[in-house]
C-alpha cells in the first residue's frame, strides 16, 4: 500500500510540475517528458492534448487573467486564468490550502487588506480592470457582496440594522427606501418569514443558519452584481446548509455567484461551472456535469473520486 | 498481535498510575483551593480595612454645610470642602476633555493604522509604557515649568493639562487592547459592504468596543482623581471657590493633604470626610459612565425601526 501511495504522490507532483512548466518553451517540456517515468509522461501528453480544447466562456462577467498572489513573499496563486459566466453559480473546489479562498478574496480585493499580502495580474469585471492602479477597491467591493465562512453579523446591531448597515453607512438617508430594501433583501435571503416580528432583536440572537442568511441579506442589500461566498455552509448543520443551497439557486437569477466549497457534493448540487484548484493552480475548469462525470485530467478525477484531498 | 499487546500494556500502566495517585491528587487539590482562598482574603484585607476606616471616621463629618461651603477658620473644624469638590470636578472634566480623545485616538492608531509602520508603532508603545511609569510629581514639575511659569499664575488649565498627560497612556493602552479584541471577521464584513476604512473603524470597530473604551476612560479618571503631587505644582490649592482661569483652585486630594497635616482633631475628622467624599465621587462616576454606556447600546437597538 505504502509504495502505491508514494507513486501516486510523485505522479501528482510530476503533473503539477508539468503544468507549471507548460509556460516554458516547448522544447524544455519535451526534454523533461522524455526523461520522466512512463506513467507521468503519459499524463503530460494528455495534458497537452487537452490544452487546446480547453473550455471557453463567451462574454464572461468576470475574467481572471494570469492572477498571482503572495503571502509575505510566498507565492499562493501561480497565475490563474478563469472566466465566470453571468447569472451562473461557479464553484471553486480543491483540497485545503490550494488557494481557493485566496482567489475569492482577490476578486473583491479583500486580499489586499491582509498584512503582507500582495497580488498581481488582471481581473476584468465588465471591462473594468479591478487590479488597475486607478480603480478604487472600495467601489469594487460595493459591486460585489461577500459571505464568509462563519456567520459574522455586527454584534451591536439589530437584525434590521445589520441589513441596513451597508446602505446607511454609505450615506443613504431615505428611510422608506431603506425599509423597502431591507424587506426585499431579507425576502431574497429567505429569512423574512422567520424574523419579520423580531427586527429589533440583536442579529447575534439568531441561530447559526439564520445568522448566515442574515449575512447574505446584508450583502444583497447593497444590490451586488456578484456574490462571493467563502464556504458559506461549512459552519452550519445539514438542514441550514440545504436552505442556503436552495437560496443560491434563486439568487443566480439576478446575480452571479462564486462559491468556494470543501464539499464536492455541494459543488455538484448547486453550481453550473466548477473549477478545480490544486496547490495554487487552476487544474481544470468546465461545466459541473463534465467535471464530475468526465474529468479530463487525472488529478481532477482522483480528487473527485476521493482518492486524495 | 504485537501491537495489541503493547497498547494493553500502556493502558494498564496509565491506569495503575492514575489509581495510585488519586488520593494524593485529591489532597493536593483541596490544599490548593484553600491556599488560593487565603491569598484572596489577604489581598482583600488592606482594601476592606481602608474602606472601613474611611467610612467609620468620615461619615460623622458629612453634612450639607460640609459638602457645599468653603473651609472655615484654620483648625476650627467649621466650614466644608465645597471648593475642593468643585475644583476636582472641573479639573477631572477638563483633563478628560483633553486626555480622553487624544488617548482613544492614539489607541485607534496603534490598533488599526499602525500595520504599515511597525517600528514607529513599536516606539509609540514603548514611550506610552514609559509615560505610564513616570512619577506624577515629575509630570507636575513639567506642568509647572511649561504652563504655570509661562502663564504667570497657578491655574486650573495647568492642572487639567498635567492630569491629562497622566490619563493619555492609560486610555491609549486600554483602547488599543479593546479595539484589538474586535474580531477581524467583522472588519472584513464591513469592508465587504464597500465601506471606506475610516467608516469601518468608526462605525464597526470603535462603536463596537464602546464599553471597553469607556472602562479605560473611567480607569484613567479614577487614577487621576486621586493625584496630589502634580496638583500641588499646578493648581496649588485655595480655600475659595473657582474664580477664573488664572487663579489657584482647590482639589479634594489637596484638601485631604492640608487637613491631615493640621494638628487639630477637628481638621482630621474633616480630612476623613473629604477622603470619603473622594471615594464616593469616583465610585459614582464609574457607575454613571457604565450605565451611560449600556443605555446607549440599548437605545441604538430600539431607535432604528
Amino acid at each position: 500500500m505504502g509504495n502505491l501511495d508514494n507513486s501516486l504522490k510523485s505522479s501528482i507532483k510530476d503533473e503539477i510540475d508539468a503544468i507549471s512548466e507548460y509556460t516554458k518553451t516547448k522544447a524544455e517540456t519535451d526534454i523533461t517528458t522524455t526523461t520522466d517515468a512512463g506513467i507521468s509522461s503519459s499524463i503530460k501528453a494528455k495534458t497537452e492534448r487537452n490544452f487546446d480544447s480547453e473550455f471557453k466562456i463567451e462574454n464572461p462577467k468576470l475574467s481572471i487573467q494570469s492572477l498571482k498572489a503572495w503571502f509575505s513573499g510566498k507565492l499562493a496563486l501561480k497565475g490563474i486564468n478563469l472566466d465566470v459566466k453571468e447569472n451562473c453559480v461557479t464553484a471553486l473546489i480543491g483540497p485545503s490550502g490550494c488557494g481557493k479562498t485566496t482567489l475569492l478574496r482577490c476578486i473583491n480585493r479583500m486580499h489586499d487588506l491582509t498584512p503582507n499580502a500582495t497580488a498581481d495580474g488582471k481581473i476584468i469585471l465588465d471591462e473594468l480592470n479591478i487590479y488597475d492602479k486607478q480603480s478604487d477597491p472600495v467601489l469594487i467591493k460595493r459591486r460585489m457582496g461577500m459571505v464568509f465562512q462563519k456567520p459574522n453579523p455586527f454584534p451591536t446591531m439589530s437584525i434590521y440594522d445589520n441589513v441596513a448597515a451597508g446602505l446607511k453607512l454609505n450615506g443613504i438617508k431615505d428611510k422608506n427606501l431603506i425599509k423597502d430594501i431591507v424587506h426585499d433583501s431579507l425576502k431574497g435571503a429567505a429569512l423574512w418569514e422567520e424574523v419579520k416580528n423580531d427586527l429589533d432583536k440583536p442579529g447575534i440572537s439568531l441561530s447559526g443558519g439564520q445568522q448566515q442568511r442574515l449575512c447574505i441579506a446584508r450583502a444583497l442589500a447593497m444590490q451586488p452584481e456578484i456574490l462571493l461566498m467563502d464556504e458559506p455552509t461549512s459552519a452550519l448543520d445539514p438542514i441550514a446548509s440545504s436552505k442556503i443551497e436552495e437560496l443560491m439557486n434563486d439568487l443566480k437569477k439576478n446575480l452571479t455567484v462564486i462559491i468556494v466549497t470543501h464539499n464536492m457534493q455541494q459543488a455538484a448540487r448547486v453550481s453550473d461551472y466548477t473549477a478545480f484548484m490544486y496547490l495554487g493552480e487552476l487544474i481544470e475548469f468546465g461545466p459541473t456535469d463534465q467535471i464530475f462525470k468526465y474529468p479530463k485530467k487525472e488529478l481532477t478525477e482522483r480528487y473527485i473520486s476521493g482518492k486524495f484531498g | 498481535m504485537i501491537k495489541d499487546n503493547k497498547t494493553k500494556d500502556y493502558t494498564s500502566i496509565i491506569q495503575e498510575r492514575i489509581a495510585k495517585n488519586s488520593r494524593k491528587r485529591k489532597i493536593f487539590n483541596n490544599f490548593m483551593t484553600v491556599l488560593l482562598f487565603v491569598f484572596v482574603i489577604i489581598a482583600i484585607i488592606p482594601l476592606a480595612s481602608i474602606l472601613f476606616e474611611v467610612f467609620k471616621n468620615g461619615v460623622g463629618a458629612l453634612s450639607f454645610e460640609f459638602l457645599f461651603s468653603p473651609p472655615g477658620a484654620f483648625g476650627s473644624g467649621d466650614g466644608g470642602i465645597g471648593p475642593a469638590i468643585q475644583g476636582t470636578l472641573i479639573a477631572i472634566g477638563l483633563a478628560s476633555l483633553i486626555g480622553a480623545p487624544v488617548g482613544v485616538l492614539a489607541g485607534v492608531y496603534l490598533s488599526e493604522y499602525s500595520s504599515s509602520s511597525r517600528s514607529f508603532a513599536y516606539f509609540l508603545r514603548l514611550f506610552n509604557d514609559v509615560l505610564t511609569g513616570i512619577p506624577s510629581i515629575v509630570i507636575g514639575i513639567t506642568g509647572y515649568i511649561a504652563l504655570v511659569l509661562t502663564l504667570g499664575s497657578f491655574s486650573i488649565l495647568a492642572g487639567a493639562f498635567v492630569l491629562s498627560i497622566i490619563m493619555i497612556p492609560i486610555v491609549a493602552r486600554v483602547s488599543e487592547e479593546t479595539l484589538k479584541l474586535v474580531p477581524n471577521t467583522l472588519r472584513e464584513a464591513a469592508y465587504g459592504l464597500g465601506l471606506p476604512k475610516w467608516k469601518v473603524v468608526w462605525h464597526i470597530v470603535i462603536k463596537g468596543s464602546k464599553s471597553g473604551i469607556l472602562t479605560g476612560i473611567v480607569l484613567a479618571v479614577s487614577r487621576v482623581a486621586g493625584e496630589t503631587a502634580p496638583l500641588i505644582m499646578t493648581i496649588l490649592g485655595t480655600s475659595l471657590f473657582f474664580s477664573g482661569f488664572n487663579s489657584p483652585v482647590d482639589a479634594l486630594p489637596l484638601r485631604i493633604w492640608r487637613l491631615a497635616s493640621q494638628p487639630y482633631p477637628a481638621a482630621h475628622e474633616q480630612g476623613w470626610g473629604a477622603a470619603l467624599v473622594l471615594i464616593l465621587l469616583i465610585l459614582a462616576l464609574s457607575v454613571a459612565l457604565r450605565m451611560f454606556a449600556q443605555k446607549r447600546s440599548i437605545t441604538t437597538f430600539k431607535g432604528t425601526t
